[in-house]
């Protein structure tokens, strides 16, 4: 396989899949909470929340790239004091581009979720209460199986989705080959360059081809567990 | 052990007021859809919090306003049967009835093995409850909260969700648990049928206030509380031994009141059953009456009339501790000189006990 990609290709690949596979592990529990408390909660703010939330999917891809600069950058806020007390920089790295894909896919993955939360039954919930189970044993017994093909759904659409970030990503940590040139940003690098056309011809087959099965396997995932789950 | 129940709270429409004491056996709440009975075990589940009040379970407190005390409903060990059996549906039967073991380990006299036998549920316990028929779905509901080990059983409403004869399959059930698990429960219900084969205790509830409370028997035959249990279904229960199966289909059974006769109830010759008779299918005569085709004639006195603001009368009758009502006119009450102390006959036709209202002794 290495040898009809050149390295450069090759690790734009490999970076994409790096980047999104962390941007997902890491938004995943935060996407269960973020999820779980809009479904079932009532708190002030929530519908604030809920902006925060989408504001990714509505704006600009680059106005959120030009803020997560400003406050990841070396002399953001944010930024400063993670390189300061952790030694974790964002700005310019391969990191910052699984933030910015993070950021970008969260929408989608909290959507998914929520309207899965949402379709449990509370009363499932009350009953496994008066059974003797707390709280969050309710949470792992009844409602994180229930809603398991939703968190699939959600997790692979939120992978394709941060397999495809590109306007974020590039505005945050720029296009460093090597470091943080993902499938998308090196597709646009290889157009900017005459005679380009066929790496980049390559990238986007291997971009459809990820796409795609991104999107059987979710399908197949989600029924599987939907049937199983569906109680027959 | 002893349920002690007082609360009010209020919602937009409907003050509750309730206050009454439920002791060991089927403590039936009892009253119109509406009334607050669902509001009442919610409170005692720990899934409502009262706005005033204090609930406790012998010496245990579950809600004290006053003492800021709330235990949530997983610390409660109360089970609950929802109307709607909310089995878990990604777990097998086996599974849903094991759940409540994970939280409260077992306890001496709820073994798994007995309550899966007593409810026939042994065939279902692979299957998911998506396959199983509304009547099987609660009676698994059923298993599962007893064998959470629970310190006292709420029903609400188990068998309304069903059709008629899903209901009859239950009801056998739910008598075998009564008679054969010594755990309080209390049983929310709008049907006088179920009440007066399942209830040792009755309280009834209107408009948010318990209107009367006490034995189910004295209850049941109280001419005054009628009119709040439904005229037409108002009926005595009388309790009677099989004495024997007689040849022509019929069963004879011996009462403190008198000897019945009934069409086959099946039970063997010894066995107390508890009979449910209507008052609405309880004749009166002054005099033994002769050449009657109905079977059954009770000597009885008259201890109560409640003449009613319509045209009916309602007729307490006694003898030998066993109590009966009588539905009747008030034209025919005041022809027979009915009144406190007079001897009558009670007549009932074999056939108007219907086999629904027969059930096992409670």
């Amino acid at each position: 396989m290495t040898d009809w990609l050149t390295p450069d290709e090759w690790r734009a690949v490999a970076l994409s899949l790096r980047v999104s596979a962390v941007a997902v592990a890491f938004s995943l529990p935060i996407g269960i909470f973020i999820a779980y408390a809009l479904a079932r909660w009532d708190f002030w703010g929530k519908q604030i929340l809920n902006g925060l939330v989408h504001l990714p999917l509505i704006l600009p891809p680059v106005v959120t790239g030009y803020l997560l600069l400003l406050t990841f950058g070396r002399k953001g806020y944010v930024g400063a004091f993670l390189d300061d007390w952790f030694g974790l920089v964002f700005a310019f790295r391969w990191t910052g581009a699984a933030l910015a894909a993070g950021i970008m896919a969260f929408p989608l993955m909290v959507r998914a979720i929520r309207l899965a939360i949402e379709a449990v039954d509370p009363k499932l919930e009350q009953a496994a209460g008066t059974l003797g189970a707390s709280r969050p044993w309710v949470f792992l017994t009844i409602t994180l199986p229930l809603i398991l093909p939703g968190v699939i759904a959600g997790t692979i659409l939120a992978f394709a989705k941060a397999m495809g970030e590109f306007g974020a990503t590039i505005t945050f940590v720029s296009n460093i080959p090597g470091q943080t040139q993902t499938l998308p940003s090196a597709i646009y690098a290889f157009m900017q360059v005459p005679g380009g056309e066929a790496q980049a011809a390559r990238l986007v087959m291997i971009a459809i081809a990820i796409a795609m099965t991104a999107l059987l396997l979710s399908e197949w995932v989600g029924r599987a567990v939907a049937r199983r789950i569906a109680g027959t | 052990m002893t349920l002690s129940v007082a609360f009010r709270h209020r919602f937009p429409g409907l003050a509750l007021d309730i206050a009454f004491e439920a002791p060991p056996g089927v403590t039936a709440l009892f009253g119109r859809s509406g009334a607050g009975k669902t509001t009442v075990v919610q409170a005692v589940a720990g899934l409502l919090r009262p706005d005033h009040g204090r609930i406790a379970a012998d010496g245990t407190v579950l809600t004290d306003t006053d003492a800021r005390i709330f235990l949530p409903p997983h610390l409660r060990r109360i089970g609950y049967v929802f109307q709607d059996a909310r089995l878990f549906p990604h777990l097998t039967v086996r599974q849903n009835l094991l759940y409540g073991r994970w939280f409260a380990p077992e306890r001496d006299g709820v073994s798994f093995d007995r309550i899966v036998g007593m409810l026939d549920i042994g065939p279902l316990l692979h299957r998911r409850p998506g396959a199983l028929s509304g009547g099987e779905r609660q009676r698994v509901a059923l298993g599962r909260a007893i064998l959470s080990s629970p310190r006292l059983l709420l029903m609400d409403e188990p068998l309304a969700a069903l059709d008629e004869g899903r209901k009859a399959e239950v009801l056998p059930y739910l008598e075998r648990l009564r008679d054969e698990v010594a755990l309080p429960i209390l049983y929310v219900s709008h049907s006088m049928a179920e009440v007066a084969r399942l209830a040792t205790t009755v309280v009834l509830i209107e408009r948010g206030r318990v209107t009367a409370a006490g034995p189910a028997p004295a209850i049941l035959s109280d001419p005054s509380a009628a009119p709040a249990l439904g005229l037409r279904e108002a009926g005595a229960i009388l309790t009677a031994r099989i004495a024997a199966q007689e040849e022509d289909g019929l069963t004879r059974l011996d009462s403190a009141a008198g000897t019945l006769w009934l069409p086959r109830v099946a039970a063997h010759p010894g066995a107390t059953v508890r009979l449910r008779i209507l008052a609405q299918d309880v004749m009166l005569s002054t005099r033994r009456p002769e050449a009657i085709s109905a079977l059954n004639i009770l000597a009885m006195t008259v201890t109560d009339i409640r003449i009613g603001d319509g045209p009916g009368a309602l007729v307490q009758l006694q003898a030998h501790g066993e109590t009966i009502l009588a539905r009747i006119t008030r034209r025919s009450a005041l022809a027979l000189g009915l009144a406190p102390g007079l001897p009558v006959f009670a007549v009932l036709k074999a056939v108007s006990v219907a086999q629904e209202n027969v059930g096992a002794r409670g």
